[in-house]
């Protein structure tokens, strides 16, 4: 056990590796760089080639490529991202509020995805083939197709109109008012959840179709057990492994793909800053937030994998 | 219609007469007619897409600044928009930029992840290990953020969109299509092939490149879907399909939200076309693979 979690531990290092050298040449391949964006948001009277090259000698841009590239990995060793080169203040005080937000936004989302796949995708499964479970699968489906960004402009549309009411548009962060924060993060919350809910919604509905084809429900049933009991005690533990699966991955996503959403509800996570750093061309923001989203999603993954085998006792270790 | 012998007969000759192909296609109807629903869908999408020229009552691109934000009316049934632009016209136009970058997309990204899969699997040892290393670590960026950067690199329009959306697809198709290939390898005629001194490519592309279809196209029609999607979020941050080209997820993008509250129909229509779309496409990826792969048939 203790030989598998060191072993898929160690494995993690190459592939997060792998990312930070993949994100490191891709940033140097995208025309520009970040003195030349920000000398053409100021205007031209500054743009001396002299003055520019003073600028990147400043950023260390004019070093070789590869000492770049050792200079960062020895942060990154010591968990020091430096500093960004837009704003010039560390990375680690530029993400901290950023990531909380994300990560609230992501957590409440996963909890509105779970309230809604658990119930849904057992009532499917129970009910197969009836109304209900056309109902449910057409209601999941339909939350696969329709973009969250859309779902959110029509809430806040509908809360125009039919409230004359806005959520609040500056973040609040939960520790100063947990209700301000609250109202302005749990539309975006629905908005994403609803999509989120219906990839696990499906998921639940057919392992759950599974599960109750085992010979460990035809005993119980056959022993007379209460309905209710059998699902709640036999199935949904063991249908819920590939849900949890699911709701990992999508989990990791959400941290970092937010993209759109965000700019809907004008949230300032890690998504938008995303966007903003690649735009400013702010290498070692870009890089410290592409590490940060990667080694998540692959810690979550370890994670899912983890649980799997502990709860599933017929999974063993390799 | 009780099943007369007569009947039966005209029935049974009716389905010889047909090709094989549309006999496949009614045959999918039957046993699954919410594929259908979506097929039906993806086609009159495609029509109104390639016939917009004449199915459009405006042009997309002429502006009238006599009747701009204009209410839906008998002359602009969903209304127009900021710059006095026809929005049912541009709607029309915009799912030919959706099926364009939607298929361009999925197929780069489809192919060009089949071939690795397969040869990675046909190859094994060192090659798969290092080819399997590389894609993971291309699945732990999160698509969106892989998008935006090769946007970043070959800037924005149409073709750059469909290649920034291809590249994130290409490993989550590798990894399906390389677990099929694994089985593939085994089988007798590989090795028939190899002993009668086949190339590696020969053998993977005309041998076993053929026998991992079924997962291939249920991965090319979950890819549509999301390449819409995707595509729509892209242009509506502006890093997408760029004005004045029609585009749905354009058309969400800055007056449609500044005005939402006056003019809503800016916001709604278009971003019901996307949900149509993609429900349609959802919907006949789903029954595809359900009618292809038996093992998945609960889903």
């Amino acid at each position: 056990m203790l030989q598998y979690l060191v072993k898929r531990l160690l494995l993690m290092i190459p592939t997060l590796f792998g990312v930070a050298v993949l994100i490191f040449l891709l940033l140097r391949v995208v025309p520009g760089d970040v003195v030349e964006a920000r000398y053409l948001t100021q205007g031209s009277q500054f743009q001396s080639q002299e003055l520019m090259n003073l600028e990147r000698k400043k950023l260390g841009l004019d070093q070789p490529i590869w000492k770049q590239f050792a200079g960062w990995m020895g942060g990154v060793l010591r968990l020091d991202f430096g500093t960004s080169m837009w704003t010039g203040s560390p990375i680690s005080e530029e993400i901290r509020l950023r990531f909380a937000l994300s990560l609230e936004l992501a957590l409440l989302a996963t909890v509105v995805a779970t309230l809604l796949a658990v119930p849904l995708g057992i009532l499917a499964a129970v009910k197969q083939d009836s109304w209900i479970d056309y109902a449910v699968r057409v209601f999941s489906i339909a939350g696969l197709a329709m973009p969250s960004f859309w779902l959110g402009i029509l809430m806040i549309l509908a809360m125009l109109i039919f409230f004359k009411w806005l959520p609040p548009m500056v973040f609040t962060p939960i520790w100063v008012n947990p209700w301000d924060n609250l109202a302005q993060l749990i539309w975006p919350a629905l908005a994403v959840g609803y999509r989120y809910s219906a990839v696990a919604t499906r998921m639940m509905r057919s392992s759950m179709l599974e599960v109750l084809r085992e010979d460990y429900i035809r005993t119980a049933r056959a022993k007379g057990l209460w309905l209710k009991l059998i699902l709640s005690r036999h199935a949904m533990k063991n249908a819920m492994l590939p849900v949890i699966t699911v709701i990992g991955l999508e989990f990791a996503f959400l941290l970092g793909g937010l993209v759109v959403t965000e700019q809907v509800f004008n949230l300032n996570g890690l998504g938008l800053l995303f966007v903003e750093a690649i735009s400013h061309r702010d290498y070692t923001l870009t890089q410290a937030l592409v590490l940060i989203v990667a080694s998540v999603f692959i810690l979550i993954n370890f994670a899912t994998d983890i649980a799997y085998a502990w709860l599933d006792p017929r999974i063993r270790y390799r | 219609m009780a099943v007369t012998r007569e009947n039966f007969d005209r029935l049974a000759q009716a389905r010889k007469r047909r090709p094989r192909w549309l006999q496949a296609a009614f045959d999918f109807a039957r046993h699954r007619p919410l594929g259908a629903i979506g097929a039906v869908i993806i086609v009159v999408m495609a029509i109104v897409g390639f016939g917009a020229p004449w199915v459009a009552p405006f042009d997309p691109l002429s502006t009238d600044y006599a009747a701009m934000i204009a209410r839906p009316s008998l002359t602009h049934w969903l209304g127009t928009d900021a710059y006095g632009r026809d929005v049912l016209s541009r709607i029309l136009y915009g799912s030919r930029t959706a099926l364009i970058v939607g298929f361009g997309a999925s197929l780069t990204g489809s192919i060009a992840g089949a071939l690795i899969g397969v040869a990675s699997a046909y190859f094994g040892g060192r090659t798969d290990l290092v080819v399997q290393r590389i894609m993971d670590v291309v699945i732990s960026f999160p698509i969106i953020i892989l998008a935006l950067s090769v946007v970043a690199i070959l800037g924005t329009g149409v073709h750059n969109v469909i290649f920034a959306i291809a590249i994130p697809m290409i490993p989550r198709c590798a990894r399906v299509v390389r677990a099929s290939a694994l089985a593939v390898r085994e089988m007798p005629y590989v090795d028939a092939a190899r002993a009668a001194g086949f190339g590696d490519a020969r053998i993977v592309l005309r041998h076993m490149l053929p026998n991992v279809m079924a997962p291939y196209l249920i991965m090319l029609t979950s890819f549509l879907g999301q390449a819409i999607l995707l595509e729509a979020s892209l242009s509506f941050l502006g890093l997408g399909v760029q004005e004045p080209i029609a585009a749905w997820g354009l058309m969400l993008r800055g007056a449609a939200v500044d005005f939402a509250e006056t003019a809503p129909w800016m916001a709604i229509f278009p971003g019901l076309a996307i949900s149509l779309a993609v429900f349609g496409f959802n919907l006949f990826g789903d029954s595809l693979r359900d009618a292809l792969d038996p093992r998945l048939r609960t889903q």
